[in-house]
């Protein structure tokens, strides 16, 4: 689970360095699109070390690998052998690509005796958002990821401040995601010195049912984590409502504030509270 | 023998013992300068030096209130060198890098002796390397002012920039041109020296209030331009936007409002860093958000504190220098931005000094070590880069004492076994926060109960030191050479450390 993603560019020291400090729920270590193609051999270098070496690495860690059909790409993978990397982020995913990704991870997991990896996958061009139930379903996915950049040049978009142009593909990945049970992660704000318009896109984006954002600056991920953290009053809410519940056992169905409680209501209570445990504000 | 922060020093020098031991002292000062002479205006440095017979083996004094654009000093060591005087003693408050024609007078044996608080740039480059015949002594303000007022350090005759002065010598710092503001550092050279110079390039006839007291003043040297006071912004005037600052500025406001320190009537001060600017934005945020009004800010003032004092957030400011232009425009403005002096900022032996009564202070540390001991004035391989300034001053005075930095600077760790140079004793230093955690003094149990259930993470100063060194690995010993360049002296006047020649290998 996360609401805060930070890209870091695979070639840059300091930021690797640094990275357990951030307070992003998840760092991307970036071997795309962030890294030129003569620095692609150096960044993969740079990351594993410090992969293998570092005493002190982020809760979690996903990297993003060159396209599956790539020169890069196998060599992006033997990075996997660390043991250290909780996801891969697949760019460019479609119904083929996903197809593609399952033969050459099993095919590469089988041999070298290693488990299942767990994929991401970035939706960025047309074909991928529309395929999206074609491929939703695979089970080596935990996310959704809408890349707007990309998909905007895909679709020979302009990309706006109010990011109308998105608001379809947004959606479509929040409602794949539900009914798959996968997280959709709202695409970067790449404007880092306009902390109003983060604040107003990840607020937006969270609103249509995106329970995470990427950034591409450490400076936007306590505005990040904030928008898609539970507020204090609905961490109360939901304290009042399972306190309720469990001094009346086998109820199903209750009054609070003059609303009716059920199961769904209840369920999403204990939601909230699962995620304010997990992300340490409880 | 040993100090009392287990440092050498030479036998016939007054070991430091503790910060309090001054409490066991009486205050010792000479007479104040009193003259019967009218105040004599010229208008040539030449005319200055013969009028005061300024001869080899004197003391001159500075202050540095123009900073990076002073040309006081400049003015004056040309003279020196045209005269070839010999073994002068200087003693200005400050050196900065734009003073590069010491470099010659002291590789030429004209200057040997250095008394200064601060030093930076190539003239700290050349002291670092050897070149500096006699001794440098590196002070704090207020220590320099007890020095002055004690007779330790007896100055011939003190230069004095003053951006506007009148007919009777009067000054101020406010008014004209050169307008740099207050003139705290000028005041115990003004009062104690043997003759005392103002320089300026603005004469008025009557100053309705003045800095300076014209009672005092021997001579006034009137010259085209005493400096450019675009170069006294010191630092920076914008917050960090390094993330990794940010997140440290952040975790030091949390810290200070969980301790309960900001809260109605506090007063506080900071460095002029980025950092420091974005401790002081997220302090004035929880202030706005909480109601808060506090007592007063002091040191030297930016405009980050100009805006606070302006929206009412503080009633006064305590101004021993100006960092920057709006700071001299507000001090010229703005009646509860007030002056003091260096004395009166930090001297020991004053009855109350403003460092006393600060809540809280923010600093910065090249090096910290594990008994907390701060390190300002030497990078790790000895080389000059700073001095304790106020450090050491408000470190004492003050009820909290905080240390901001990251873990690594260049790769380089801040945490060391043993710092290369006291600056600051550790006794005086309370809290180290940094980027992957904070550190409590263990001195401070009353701060270590306080945040025993706190939502920070705590570690001792030896864990993060473990921590630093299982990212940079352990950085190898470094040696120095024998040769002693100077001494650290404590605001008390015992001494804290020696600072010994850099070997030749590390020069920069």
């Amino acid at each position: 689970m996360f609401r805060s993603l930070l890209f870091i560019p695979g070639n840059n020291p300091s930021m690797l360095q640094n990275a357990d400090v951030f307070s992003a729920d998840a760092i991307i270590f970036d071997l795309e699109d962030a890294i030129s193609i003569s620095e692609k051999n150096n960044a993969r270098n740079l990351v594993r070390n410090y992969l293998i070496n570092s005493s002190v690495l982020p809760k979690q860690i996903i990297l993003r690998v060159n396209a599956i059909d790539s020169e890069w790409f196998y060599k992006d993978i033997e990075l996997l052998k660390t043991n250290k990397i909780d996801y891969l982020l697949i760019p460019k995913m479609d119904k083929l690509t996903s197809d593609k990704l399952t033969v050459l991870l099993s095919e590469y997991e089988a041999k070298n005796n290693m488990p299942e990896t767990k994929v991401i996958a970035l939706v960025e061009t047309a074909r991928g958002v529309e395929e999206l139930p074609l491929y939703a379903e695979n089970k080596r996915l935990i996310g959704l990821f809408i890349g707007a950049e990309d998909l905007a040049n895909d679709l020979e978009i302009k990309r706006t401040e109010s990011s109308e142009e998105i608001f379809y593909a947004r959606s479509r990945i929040v409602y794949q995601s539900v009914i798959n049970h996968l997280i959709p992660i709202d695409t970067p704000y790449t404007n880092i010195n306009n902390p109003e318009g983060l604040l107003r896109d990840s607020t937006y984006a969270m609103s249509l049912g995106m329970k995470a954002k990427a950034s591409i600056h450490p400076n936007q991920l306590d505005t990040i984590n904030k928008v898609f953290s539970p507020s204090p009053e609905e961490i109360k809410w939901a304290q009042e409502i399972i306190k309720i519940n469990l001094s009346k056992p086998g109820h199903g169905v209750f009054q609070y504030q003059g609303k009716m409680i059920d199961k769904p209501i209840i369920n999403r209570a204990e939601k909230i509270i699962e995620k304010a445990k997990i992300f340490e504000i409880l | 023998m040993i100090n009392g922060v287990k440092r050498f020093i030479p036998d016939n020098l007054k070991p430091f013992v503790s910060s309090d031991e001054h409490l066991n002292r009486i205050r010792k000062t000479v007479s104040k300068k009193s003259k019967t002479d009218e105040t004599v205006f010229l208008h040539n440095i030449d005319e200055v030096f013969n009028a005061l017979n300024i001869t080899s083996g004197m003391t001159l004094s500075f202050h540095h209130h123009l900073r990076n654009g002073d040309k006081v000093i400049q003015l004056v060591a040309k003279e020196i060198e045209k005269r070839d005087l010999k073994n002068i003693h200087l003693a200005p408050s400050s050196i900065f890098p734009s003073y590069t024609n010491l470099v010659d007078l002291i590789k030429n044996g004209n200057v040997t002796d250095i008394h200064t608080n601060y030093l930076n740039g190539p003239v700290a480059d050349t002291i670092s390397q050897g070149y500096l015949q006699g001794k440098l002594i590196m002070n704090t303000h207020g220590g320099r002012s007890r020095a002055i007022e004690s007779g330790d350090l007896a100055i011939d005759v003190a230069f004095i920039a003053c951006p506007v002065v009148d007919q009777f010598g009067n000054g101020h710092g406010a008014i004209g041109k050169s307008a740099c503001g207050t003139l705290g550092y000028a005041i115990s050279d003004l009062e104690y020296a043997k003759k005392v110079v103002l320089v300026t390039d603005t004469l008025v006839d009557t100053l309705v209030a003045h800095q300076i007291d014209g009672r005092y003043v021997d001579y006034v040297l009137v010259i085209d331009s005493i400096g450019d006071r675009g170069g006294i912004v010191s630092g920076t005037t914008e917050v960090s936007k390094d993330p990794i600052g940010l997140k440290i500025a952040k975790d030091c406001a949390n810290l200070l409002n969980y301790l309960g320190l900001i809260k109605d009537g506090f007063s506080m001060q900071t460095g002029a860093g980025k950092t420091s600017l974005a401790v002081v934005k997220f302090v004035e945020d929880i202030m706005i958000k909480n109601g808060i009004i506090g007592s007063f800010a002091s040191g030297g003032i930016t405009k980050a504190y100009v805006d606070m004092l302006e929206k009412d957030l503080f009633k006064n400011l305590y101004d021993v220098q100006c960092f920057d232009l709006e700071a001299v425009t507000s001090f010229a403005k703005n009646k509860n931005h007030l002056a003091m002096s260096a004395s009166e900022y930090g001297n020991p032996f004053e009855d109350n000094p403003i460092c006393n009564q600060l809540d809280f202070v923010i600093l910065g540390a090249t090096e910290i070590d594990l008994d907390f001991n701060v390190n300002v004035t030497t990078d790790s391989l000895g080389n000059l880069i700073g001095g304790s300034g106020g450090h050491a001053d408000i470190a004492y005075g003050s009820k909290v004492s905080i240390i901001i930095s990251p873990l690594i600077k260049s790769r380089i760790p801040i945490i060391k076994e043993r710092v290369m140079t006291v600056t600051t004793p550790g006794s005086d230093i309370d809290i180290l926060i940094t980027e992957r955690g904070i550190a409590v003094n263990p001195l401070r149990k009353d701060l270590l109960k306080k945040l025993e259930d706190s939502p920070f993470t705590l570690y001792k100063i030896e864990e993060l030191l473990s921590i630093t060194h299982n990212i940079t690995g352990v950085p190898r010993h470094i040696e120095t050479d024998e040769k002693i360049i100077g001494y650290v002296e404590y605001r008390d006047g015992t001494y804290l450390d020696v600072l010994r020649k850099v070997k030749d290998e590390y020069f920069r």
